[in-house]
């Protein structure tokens, strides 16, 4: 219910919105926890395990209970924590792990099968029959499990990725938080300061407090204005920063349209990476909660949320209001309500010595030892010093006191210290690189040491950066100490719970501990305690003490289980953000792109590079026409395709062919200027990495191709050679890749075509086969070589890459005018076949250069890389797969790439393999399929006939081994 | 004889503006990598000196105006942007024509930085990339070159095949940023 008078909400401003279909009115600035609770709705949710009703159980991210699905379809948010979902007009939330309804859910049936369903119960059920837990167990399980599910359909929302850079991030905006942006702020610091909240102030807004004379919350408000007004600052609130990495990195997370419509062309999320000179961790404390019977009621809440929602949204979430703790600040919760005008029923403390801090009935010395009522609390049973009591109550806060937040403390491996005096976990000082630890969350609980602390942490920071440090005065505020005496669970039967998120009692974690899972990692993985979204916020402390208890060991001996980011849940669309459709790899598109899309070329992706498999022609229904129509432009006419993808590197120097010679196995230094030669190129362990062709320009200037798929590697192992093998070669490399766009002109016609193209025409004896050079076309400087991977009369014509499209143009209709044109990737390949030429499906990067018959090209005149390791006996013995040709022989007479070879009669077994098929085409030069593979010392097996089986594609057929090379062996055609 | 006709990567778009910000496709003119040989970066600094007017830049600089830069390129390499180089460069360093291989655009308006922060991973704000500095970074996920030329201007360079993502991914980045108001 409302009380009137009190929050931070604007009552001017009415916000309607639906839970569960039922719609409801809140105010600007609720969350849809306050706002719930103002209209009396207290069951919000079924647990994770028994579907037992629950409700709000806290004010902040650390909510374990109220977790909501907002919006449908493909803006599904799973998961949503109703006490951060701030409320908009037109905001649709639901309950979720609950069928039919929140209220009547059927598969809370499970509670009562709680006694079979203990820690450790799926681990002890469902081990037989094996084959069952696929197919049965896991699916029931699962179905029965869980917690919100995805849409059903893609996310239809845009999350990004940013990166951020200060000298100085501020993690919390609370009392600490502010004064260290304050002081560092002053001191003109370039300064970030994050916070969850959509409102900064942290306990300031929830708390009554004062600070310079005035409510904490207006004092915070003024800093705010202050800090938002000054140019080296920049606030970030929603913001979670949600881990600490090396070198002053800080991942965070922005909830950027999570209250309201997103904006057109906005965000959802933003991920951001913020590196910041030193870091403020100000993320304050979590209260915990004590386990005792039937301690998840709806009603039953932690004592400083009750408060928060009074002082900050103007709710009481009850009429009569109990508090159970066993410390001072949650009298404040009875102190505040009681101003408030809010029926305080009782505040039972477990201290004997309890001295009531208001006008309301203390009950010093007692407990409570469980609760009534179903779908949410009615009343509570207590245990006194003289005997038990029931008190009727709707609202029962109960404070365990209060623990550190340390998480962002250990994401480096650093590990909390257990402090007597409070009677939990700080951090260990220096755990972070650069992080200083503020306030709350180092373990320092009244407001003016808060306030200090932050103060104190930013002066280090600013002084260890070498930053002058302004005078900023401390605000006069509350000092009182924080008295405590540990209390974790009430003795009693029934099931207390201190996981509410995975439904674990104290008798789980005993169990735990009984059955020798006793380490405090183990009994996380056995009971579940800490998993999921909260990731036991509420609940780890208390769980640790109970088994520390349970093991008769020390709190600080049993330890706690390892914090790993993200602080919050981090959705994977977040994580992922740009990676979506287009924004997953950039596209490589080639100058003739707009043309191969003109003429329906479908293409296919080769690395980034996007080329065209084939260019048909009306008439043609199936891909293999084209493919053979093309093939046949090449050998009969003539033939153009854009090969601008391949690497071309730039190698310049008086030390470049020394270079060229010690990356390839054959030699380049010999090379005439205008001459091109074929290359190997190993890597280091002697197998190959890449091959390719290598023009000499000039003298000291030369000009390597790589393929297409390894041009960055390439590129990468020159750099690695002349960074770091022989830097002393005056040898310089640049990729010229995207300079020139360069096109195959192949078949009996080239020169033809390629004469009225060029400026001078060319001719046989200036132009043979394996000449290269500057050409000019049409006016233009290009360069012209004289190279064949189809084993025709071929060129490769370059030109820079701005006319690469205009060229395109002219070069094919210049083929189609005399009954050529484009091909594709489709001819390509089976124009290669024919010539036995390889490609990386035969050097996949396990195969040497006898396996592919190129031994000889291994100089023994000189040293390369990769000559020593190549004479390995490994990789020079009997009994390796050789490349060879295949034909099919059987009555199947299809080839697959991929199937495994055969003895022919043997059973196709792995036992039995001989080899198997790396590359093949239907050849309609030579009427069948051609293939390439490799084949246990094919080279001596020509001839043989063997099986050929692909056990994927169920295709079977006999192969003849052949040579490589099909067609034209004497290479006539090429040089004519 | 046919002529034929040059395209630059982006085929002459339009200039785009969304929110505060704009991008346009530039031409920087000749574009080349002056990569000094062994021994010889200070002869190759005094040539770029004495026949282009501008200072060889230090790693992340650039130097010169408008029309005529000198863009760190990376490790013993410059990007001579604008006048084709002097043949004096010759002699100290390699040089490899470039003006094709690149996409330009510039990015200008109030929210640049707020754009670029979408994209590239290092600090481009102006407490500490200012005019003249200058990155070899990525940009999304392509390997680029950035470098600020004004107080709200920014040029990135990336291969020229990826000019389209380039500008997918700027028009994502500033649509997001137009979006926050």
């Amino acid at each position: 219910m409302r009380v009137a008078g009190k929050g931070l909400i604007d009552r001017t401003q009415e916000v309607k919105f639906r839970f569960d279909d039922t719609l409801y009115r809140g105010f600007e600035g609720d969350t849809l926890a306050s706002a719930l609770l103002a209209n009396d709705v207290r069951l919000v949710a079924r647990s994770f395990k028994y579907h037992r009703p629950r409700g709000i159980l806290t004010a902040g991210s650390e909510e374990p209970n109220a977790l909501v699905t907002v919006g449908s379809g493909a803006a599904t948010d799973p998961n949503v924590r109703a006490t951060v979902q701030e409320i908009y007009s037109g905001l649709e939330a639901r309950s979720q792990n609950a069928w039919p309804s929140v209220a009547w859910d059927a598969m809370a049936i499970n509670d009562l099968a709680a006694p079979f369903l203990g820690a450790g119960f799926y681990y002890k059920t469902f081990m037989w029959p094996r084959a069952f837990w696929e197919k049965l167990y896991e699916p029931v399980i699962r179905r029965a499990a869980g917690l919100g599910a995805v849409g059903p359909v893609k996310d239809a929302d845009h999350y990004e990725k940013a990166y951020a850079f200060c000298d100085l991030l501020v993690i919390g905006a609370g009392p600490a938080g502010l004064m260290a942006a304050l002081v560092a702020a002053r001191s003109g610091a370039e300064v970030i300061l994050a916070d969850e909240d959509a409102r900064m102030g942290g306990r300031l807004n929830a708390e009554t407090l004062r600070v310079d004379g005035q409510n904490g919350s207006d004092w915070a408000a003024s800093v705010i204005a202050e800090l938002d007004a000054m140019d080296n600052v920049r606030l970030m609130s929603r913001t979670t920063v949600t881990g600490a990495y090396d070198g002053g990195t800080y991942g965070a997370l922005e909830r950027v349209s999570h209250h309201c419509d997103i904006p057109y062309g906005g965000v959802k999320e933003t991920f951001w990476r913020i590196v910041a000179g030193r870091s403020v961790l100000a993320a304050g404390a979590i209260e915990r909660h004590i386990a005792f019977r039937n301690n998840d009621r709806p009603g039953i809440m932690a004592a400083s949320a009750v408060r928060a929602y009074l002082n900050r949204w103007g709710v009481s979430p009850g009429k009569a209001v109990t508090v159970f703790a066993n410390n001072d600040d949650a009298h404040r919760t009875a102190a505040d309500l009681v101003e408030a005008g809010v029926h305080v029923a009782a505040v039972i403390d477990s201290r004997i010595d309890a001295v009531a801090q208001g006008d309301y009935r203390l009950i010093a010395g007692a407990t409570v030892t469980g609760s009534g009522g179903r779908k949410g609390l009615e009343s509570i049973s207590i245990a006194t010093q003289s005997g038990s009591e029931k008190i009727m109550t709707d609202c029962l806060g109960v404070s365990g006191g209060w623990n550190p937040t340390v998480h962002m403390t250990c994401h480096m491996n650093g590990r909390p210290t257990w402090s007597e005096d409070i009677a939990s976990f700080v951090p260990t000082p220096g755990s972070v690189s650069g992080m200083h630890v503020a306030g709350a969350c180092n373990g320092v609980f009244s407001t003016a040491g808060c306030l200090a602390a932050g103060a104190d942490a930013a002066r280090v920071a600013l002084r260890e950066m070498k930053m002058s440090v302004a005078d900023v005065d401390l605000p006069e505020a509350d000092d009182s100490a924080y008295a405590i005496s540990p209390l974790w669970a009430v003795p009693g039967k029934g099931r207390a719970w201190l996981d509410f998120q995975n439904d674990v009692t104290v008798k789980d974690v005993k169990q735990a501990a009984q059955e020798n899972f006793a380490s405090v990692e183990h009994m996380k993985r056995y009971t579940t305690q800490g998993m999921a979204t909260d990731q036991g916020k509420n609940s780890n402390v208390a769980a640790l003490a109970v088994l520390a208890d349970a093991t008769g060991r020390g709190i600080p001996e049993t330890g706690t289980t390892t914090f790993r980011p993200p602080f919050t849940p981090v959705a994977l669309a977040a994580l992922g953000a740009g990676a979506q459709a287009k924004g997953f790899a950039p596209e490589r598109k080639t100058t003739s792109h707009a043309a191969t899309i003109a003429a329906d070329a479908p293409m296919i992706e080769a690395g980034l590079w996007y080329r065209p498999s084939y260019f048909p022609i009306a008439g043609e229904t199936n891909w293999r026409q084209s493919c053979d129509r093309e093939i046949g432009y090449v050998r009969n006419t003539v033939g153009v395709c854009d090969v601008s993808t391949l690497g071309k590197i730039d190698i310049q120097g008086p030390d470049a062919a020394k270079l060229l010679d010690f990356v390839y196995t054959n030699m380049f230094s010999t090379l005439k200027v205008g001459r091109v030669r074929y290359g190997l190129m190993l890597r280091e362990d002697g197998c190959v990495m890449d091959d390719g062709t290598t023009a000499r320009l000039g003298e000291n200037h030369y000009v390597m191709t790589t393929t297409t798929a390894a041009a960055g590697q390439v590129m990468r192992h020159l750099e690695f050679v002349t960074q770091a093998l022989h830097p002393e070669w005056d040898a310089r490399i640049m990729s010229v890749t995207e300079q020139w766009a360069q096109f195959a002109v192949a078949g009996p016609e080239a020169r033809d075509l390629l004469n009225g193209l060029l400026d001078a025409p060319i001719d046989n004896e200036d132009w043979p086969f394996m000449a290269c050079g500057e050409v000019g076309v049409q006016g233009i400087k290009g360069r012209l070589f004289r190279i064949s991977f189809s084993g025709e009369h071929a060129y490769e014509l370059a030109v820079p890459s701005r006319y690469g499209d205009a060229l395109f143009h002219l070069l094919r209709a210049r083929a189609e005018a005399i009954g050529g044109g484009p091909y594709g990737m489709e001819a390509l390949n089976v124009l290669r076949i024919e010539k036995g030429f390889i490609t990386h499906a035969e050097i996949d990067g396990r195969v040497n250069a006898h396996d592919i018959g190129m031994a000889r090209m291994l100089s023994p005149k000189k040293d390369f890389i990769g000559k020593t390791m190549a004479a390995r006996p490994g990789l020079t013995e009997e009994g390796r797969g050789q490349l060879v040709g295949m034909k099919p022989v059987g009555t199947v007479k299809q080839l697959t790439a991929g199937a495994h070879i055969y003895t022919d009669g043997a059973e196709p077994v792995r036992a039995n393999d001989e080899g198997y098929v790396t590359s093949v085409g239907f050849s309609p030069t030579l009427g069948h399929f051609v293939g390439l593979g490799f084949i246990r010392d094919g080279l001596a097996r020509h001839g043989e006939v063997l099986q050929m089986v692909d056990h994927l594609r169920g295709v079977a057929t006999q192969v003849e081994i052949c040579d490589p090379v099909f067609f034209d062996p004497e290479g006539g055609r090429t040089r004519g | 004889m046919a002529k034929l006709i040059a395209k630059t990567p982006l085929d002459g778009m339009a200039v785009l503006t969304i929110g505060t910000v704009s991008i346009e496709e530039v031409d920087l003119g000749v574009l080349t990598s002056v990569a000094p040989y062994v021994d010889q970066a200070s002869d190759a600094g005094a040539a770029l000196k004495s026949a282009h007017g501008m200072a060889w830049p230090a790693p992340n600089r650039a130097t010169g105006k408008e029309g005529a830069r000198a863009i760190w390129f990376g490790r013993d390499m410059v990007l001579l942007a604008g006048p084709a180089p002097d043949a004096s460069l010759a002699t100290h360093a390699a040089l490899t024509d470039q003006s094709d291989a690149w996409c330009a655009v510039q990015v200008s308006g109030a929210g640049a930085e707020d754009v670029l922060a979408r994209l590239v991973p290092v600090d481009v704000g102006f407490a500490r990339f200012k005019r003249g500095h200058t990155a070899r970074t990525q940009i999304q996920h392509m390997n680029g070159s950035v470098t600020r030329v004004g107080t709200d201007t920014f040029v990135l360079m990336v291969f020229r095949s990826m000019a389209g993502t380039l500008l997918h991914d700027l028009r994502r980045a500033m649509e997001s940023v137009a979006a926050r108001g």
